[in-house]
């Protein structure tokens, strides 16, 4: 008996991972087939209003770089300040907030974003949707920097700290250094994340059918143009779309997968 | 330089504290009209964006007379405002009402699927990876889920709409768009995330205590059962709520499939909306009152998600990292 429910029990186990498995070859195999099938080079050369995907695919990228230009800095210089600096209980409430912020609903981000950079503003511009991603960035590169440099031997710190740097100078000469690969991973998985955005970019930035590097205006993003492609009736926009979904998942875990195997050579 | 950086990291930090603060009173603030003039009601009223005539809507506000007590001075000012534009246009008596029910029950009701879903595939998986797999089998295994994990949103839509949905539409009967098929998607969405942290939280049991189990002649089902479940409990529990708290707010994978239609299931097959769903959808289009009510949705999944995510966190997941 005892026996026989241990085996069932293995089973289940093995068939909820094989489930698992099941859906991530499902999802990939349908984007590849349906993704491959549109794939073609004119894509890459003309724009969203000639048929083509460069304009998306250039202002996706253009969003979340200059999102991580901004996310990134802060994120870290908090996560430094949470680790390094902080003294009471003030740190731990950032830590957890930052924590929360993680969680946060993404299309509550865009709202807020909308109504302090869009409204007032008079319409749709991609410096909100670098905002808005940018916001989404800080808190998980702040939890990233804070526990990767939680791994750094506080023997390190005193043997800079000994040869009379500065604190300032031993966190970034020293302890920066010391965990830098497991942070680059880190600002990568982050990167993967918000350049596969959707939500805070609905109405902030919209999207445009156009070649532009224009923030002040609606900037085409991928993602926002997948979802209106998608529900537009004609089977063309709809293979498009799953053209760029194919595009997207493939950038997407890519960089994800570059982020992990970084670690991992180091480990 | 020392003193400069040291402030310049001080005001980083405080910068999250300060984001969040600010969306919380921006919603706040944009939300206001709508609170003013619908009260806590709006979360009871199922009616989203309805032309009513003014007599009508009185009488719904006179029944519920004491939910009315305990707004007070609100209510109060609002059926004055009513008496008054009666008074004013005797021709347009009629007004918009928005009403936060439906969207609100679909978002608890597409979670509460996802998690009934994903609940006893993630537990199988971490157990999966954290005691059955070898080394090797688990790591790369560990690898794929996380993939999973990394996934965009709107993938899962795509993937769900012209793939997951019909299949179960065909299997349950009614429609492609539903409630259930929303759900279902939105339990693989988490899935990954789930198994995750409860691997996590399996592994930090002890050696000592399952071997002393295994030594004893326990199989790996008890071992799991009466050594590892009671010891990281607390974490897997943890780990669950914080799931639920990140199916409450996500938008695009629910927003392809739960139908977006302002109506309360009547089965599980039904379509229905969910707040994330309902700003997407409506945002574009809404002004005025109608905006308003949106904020008033996003307020209402803002403090839901943070209450959930920040219950989790601080009751059990307080020495994990997660």
């Amino acid at each position: 008996m005892r026996l026989t429910l241990n085996k069932i029990f293995l089973a289940f186990s093995v068939i909820s991972a094989l489930i698992g498995l099941g859906f991530l070859a499902w999802i990939l195999v349908t984007l590849f087939i349906k993704g491959f099938s549109s794939l073609h080079l004119s894509l890459f050369l003309n724009d969203l209003v000639d048929g083509g995907l460069r304009n998306l695919i250039v202002g996706q990228l253009v969003l979340a770089l200059l999102a991580a230009l901004i996310g990134i800095p802060l994120g870290m210089v908090a996560g430094i300040y949470i680790r390094e600096y902080g003294r009471g209980k003030y740190p731990e409430l950032i830590r957890d907030l930052s924590d929360i912020m993680v969680s946060a609903p993404s299309i509550v981000i865009g709202a807020f974003v909308y109504s302090f950079a869009v409204a007032p503003f008079g319409g749709a511009n991609g410096f909100a949707g670098v905002i808005a991603l940018s916001i989404m960035m800080i808190p998980i590169i702040i939890n990233t920097t804070d526990s990767m440099l939680s791994l750094v031997p506080k023997e390190l710190r005193e043997a800079g700290m000994a040869l009379g740097a500065s604190k300032y100078r031993v966190i970034l000469d020293v302890v920066i250094k010391a965990a830098k690969v497991g942070i680059m991973t880190g600002i990568l998985l982050a990167f993967a994340r918000i350049a596969g955005e959707t939500a805070p970019l609905l109405f902030t930035s919209e999207t445009s059918n156009y070649f532009s590097l224009d923030l002040t205006d609606s900037f085409p993003s991928l993602t926002v143009s997948i979802y209106n492609l998608a529900n537009e009736p004609e089977k063309s926009s709809r293979d498009l779309a799953w053209a760029a979904s194919f595009i997207l998942t493939v950038m997407v875990l890519v960089i994800n997968l570059f982020g992990r195997y970084l670690t991992r050579n180091k480990k | 330089m020392e003193k400069l950086f040291q402030k310049i990291s001080f005001s980083s930090a405080t910068l999250v504290l300060i984001l969040l603060l600010g969306i919380f009173t921006t919603l706040f603030i944009s939300a206001k009209p709508a609170i003013a003039e619908f009260g806590l009601e709006f979360i009871t009223d199922k009616r989203w964006n309805q032309e009513v005539s003014l007599p009508q809507t009185k009488t719904p506000a006179q029944v519920a007379t004491p939910a009315q007590n305990l707004e007070d001075d609100d209510a109060i000012a609002d059926e004055d405002d009513m008496i008054l534009d009666e008074d004013d246009e005797d021709d347009s008596m009629t007004k918009t009402v928005f009403g936060g029910l439906v969207p609100i029950v679909g978002t608890l009701l597409s979670t509460l699927i996802a998690l009934v879903f994903a609940m006893p595939i993630a537990m199988g998986i971490a157990v999966f990876l954290a005691e059955i797999a070898s080394k090797n089998i688990s790591k790369y295994v560990g690898i794929a889920i996380e993939l999973l994990a990394a996934i965009p949103s709107i993938i899962f839509g795509m993937w769900g709409l012209y793939y997951f949905a019909p299949i179960i539409s065909d299997t349950f009967g009614g429609y492609q768009v539903s409630l259930l098929t929303a759900g279902l998607v939105l339990g693989v969405m988490i899935l990954p995330f789930m198994a995750a942290v409860t691997r996590d939280s399996m592994n930090t049991t002890p050696d000592v205590l399952k071997e002393s189990a295994y030594a004893l002649g326990a199989t790996k089902f008890e071992v799991v059962k009466d050594v590892i479940f009671p010891f990281s409990k607390v974490g897997i529990i943890g780990s669950i709520i914080l799931a639920l708290g990140r199916a409450l707010g996500e938008t695009m994978a629910v927003a392809f499939l739960i139908g977006a239609v302002y109506s309360l299931p009547e089965t599980i097959t039904d379509p229905t909306i969910s707040i994330p769903v309902a700003m997407a959808v409506n945002f574009g289009e809404a002004s005025g009152l109608g905006e308003s009510s949106l904020f008033y949705l996003g307020l209402i999944l803002f403090i839901l998600s943070f209450a959930v995510i920040s219950f989790a966190k601080f009751y059990f997941l307080k020495r994990t990292k997660v």
